[in-house]
């Protein structure tokens, strides 16, 4: 589980969190949603220590991140594995390589044990017959993938993904949502995925989180965010006319 | 204010990279990668420049002394010395600056820009270690052999323009020259320089490099202060080791 407590975070005297609480459910797709510049990315980047908090707690099953050294770290950032918004894929590695560097680096495995489990990671996303290719030579789709599966080979305890459906297209965002969704049930992980896309919050989220202007402004699951009452998720969610629309059908259907 | 802010960050970016890594193995692939990359990548450019300088040198000595009593086969031991003591080393390491400098710096820097170091220090991987210690370890071997193949391209030049029979000197005299005995000293500050160089432009450009910041135009950016920076270094640098050693 992972838990958040009085997080803050400044940039050269500007405020972007403003004290977030938050519990993530283990075992469960944990999405965080809000407006560009709400301080989404900021707070996924202090979760995996790219950005140090000015103040606060994030506890991994009860173990400090903020408090720990570097090298206390290292053992907690074995359990992470993070999908990124532009997959930031190694391009001079090929795809078997890049989802092989994590067990070269840390692990003792035997080179068969190790390409066993690169078969095991890219046949569970889909991914079969690409082992040789570059990451330039892929699509977007299968770049996403490649990056599931590099952030999965070690069999993390908690993923991160920032932003994993964008720029892509609605069929192959939906595919990899469910991927993630699968993923996080099977291996009983638990996800954090950072994102605006309206068809994951309705599809994946088994929690969702409204950041507003820095602070945890809502909490919820999925479906309760289709009957919220809250005027800021409301403007925020049913912004597209598409959802809208799909809201007062629901609204007409659930009349006596 | 900015220079001292720099020079810190560049001295903790340096003393990062002593730590133990944590597979021994990846960084000595890195290693061998980055060998490969610097040093069998520079040999053509290398032999091409030291090739023409040597026989440029000879030409222009041997223009020099034309008339005057300072024997002929001088010009074999002047294009050996000022090839070892000067020209190979310095005019490699500004070349490398170029070729390999921006390259390190554009590579890191792409890497930076698209969060490829930001996953790998999401794995665990200490980044600066992994990514910059293999660069210069790399450069810092193979630098001094790429300016002994410069040296030996050099006077190869010096050779062929003997050879050639209009600059007023013979083969047979420029031998002559080039077989009075080497200081030793002249090799320690041929391999002084050598390895000063490689440390000086890999460490800077790779500074530059992991620090960048602003998307594609700070890559650019980034490859354009290593090429410079390092290139005014290197000059300091030789001039340094001049002084205090010769």
């Amino acid at each position: 589980m992972i838990e958040i407590k009085q997080l803050y975070k400044s940039f050269n005297n500007v405020e972007v969190l403003k004290g977030i609480n938050i519990t993530m459910n283990e075992g469960k797709c944990n999405l965080v949603i809000g407006k560009s510049g709400a301080g989404k990315t900021v707070l996924i980047k202090c979760m995996v220590g790219l950005f140090e908090p000015t103040k606060g707690q994030i506890l991994y099953d009860e173990r400090d991140f903020v408090k720990m050294s570097e090298k206390q770290r290292k053992q907690i950032r074995l359990e992470m594995g993070m999908l990124f918004q532009g997959n930031a894929l190694f391009d001079s590695m090929t795809v078997e390589d890049n989802v092989r560097f994590p067990l070269d680096m840390f692990t003792s495995m035997t080179k068969k044990e190790k390409t066993d489990r690169v078969d095991e990671v890219l046949s569970r996303v889909n991914l079969v017959g690409a082992h040789k290719k570059f990451p330039s030579e892929i699509s977007g789709g299968m770049m996403k993938r490649v990056g599931i599966a590099r952030a999965i080979v070690q069999k993390p305890s908690y993923l991160f993904c920032d932003e994993p459906n964008s720029g892509l297209d609605p069929i192959t965002s939906i595919v990899i949502d469910e991927l993630i969704q699968e993923i996080t049930q099977d291996l009983n992980i638990t996800t954090v995925i950072n994102t605006h896309d309206m068809n994951s919050v309705m599809g994946i989220g088994d929690k969702v989180i409204y950041i507003h202007e820095g602070a945890v402004h809502w909490e919820g699951t999925g479906n309760e965010v289709m009957t919220t009452k809250d005027k800021e998720l409301d403007n925020f969610v049913f912004a597209s006319k598409f959802w809208k629309h799909i809201k007062e059908e629901q609204q007409e259907e659930n009349k006596p | 204010m900015n220079f001292f802010f720099h020079l810190g960050r560049y001295t903790l970016t340096l003393f990062s990279l002593f730590t133990r890594p944590e597979k021994a193995a990846m960084y000595w692939k890195e290693l061998f990668r980055q060998m490969n990359l610097i040093g069998v990548g520079s040999v053509g450019i290398i032999s091409i420049m030291t090739l023409f300088i040597g026989a440029v040198t000879s030409v222009q000595f041997a223009y020099q002394l034309q008339g005057n009593l300072i024997p002929m086969w001088y010009i074999g031991i002047i294009v050996r010395d000022s090839l070892m003591l000067e020209l190979a080393p310095t005019l490699s390491a500004l070349l490398l600056a170029g070729k390999v400098g921006s390259n390190i710096s554009s590579e890191l820097g792409t890497m930076r820009i698209s969060e490829q170091i930001d996953a790998m220090k999401i794995m665990g991987v200490n980044t600066r270690a992994y990514l910059i210690g293999p660069k210069i370890l790399a450069s810092v071997l193979v630098m001094p052999l790429l300016i002994v193949f410069g040296v030996s391209f050099g006077i190869f030049g010096g050779l062929l323009v003997a050879l050639g029979g209009t600059s007023g000197f013979t083969a047979a005299e420029y031998i002559r020259g080039l077989q009075d005995p080497i200081r030793d000293f002249d090799t320690v500050i041929m391999f002084i320089k050598s390895v000063s160089f490689a440390f000086i432009i890999t460490s800077i450009s790779a500074y530059q490099g992991f620090h960048t910041t602003g998307g594609v135009v700070g890559v650019g950016e980034a490859s354009t202060r290593a090429v410079v920076y390092s290139s005014i270094v290197v000059i300091i640098a030789d001039f340094l080791i001049a002084a205090l050693l010769l």
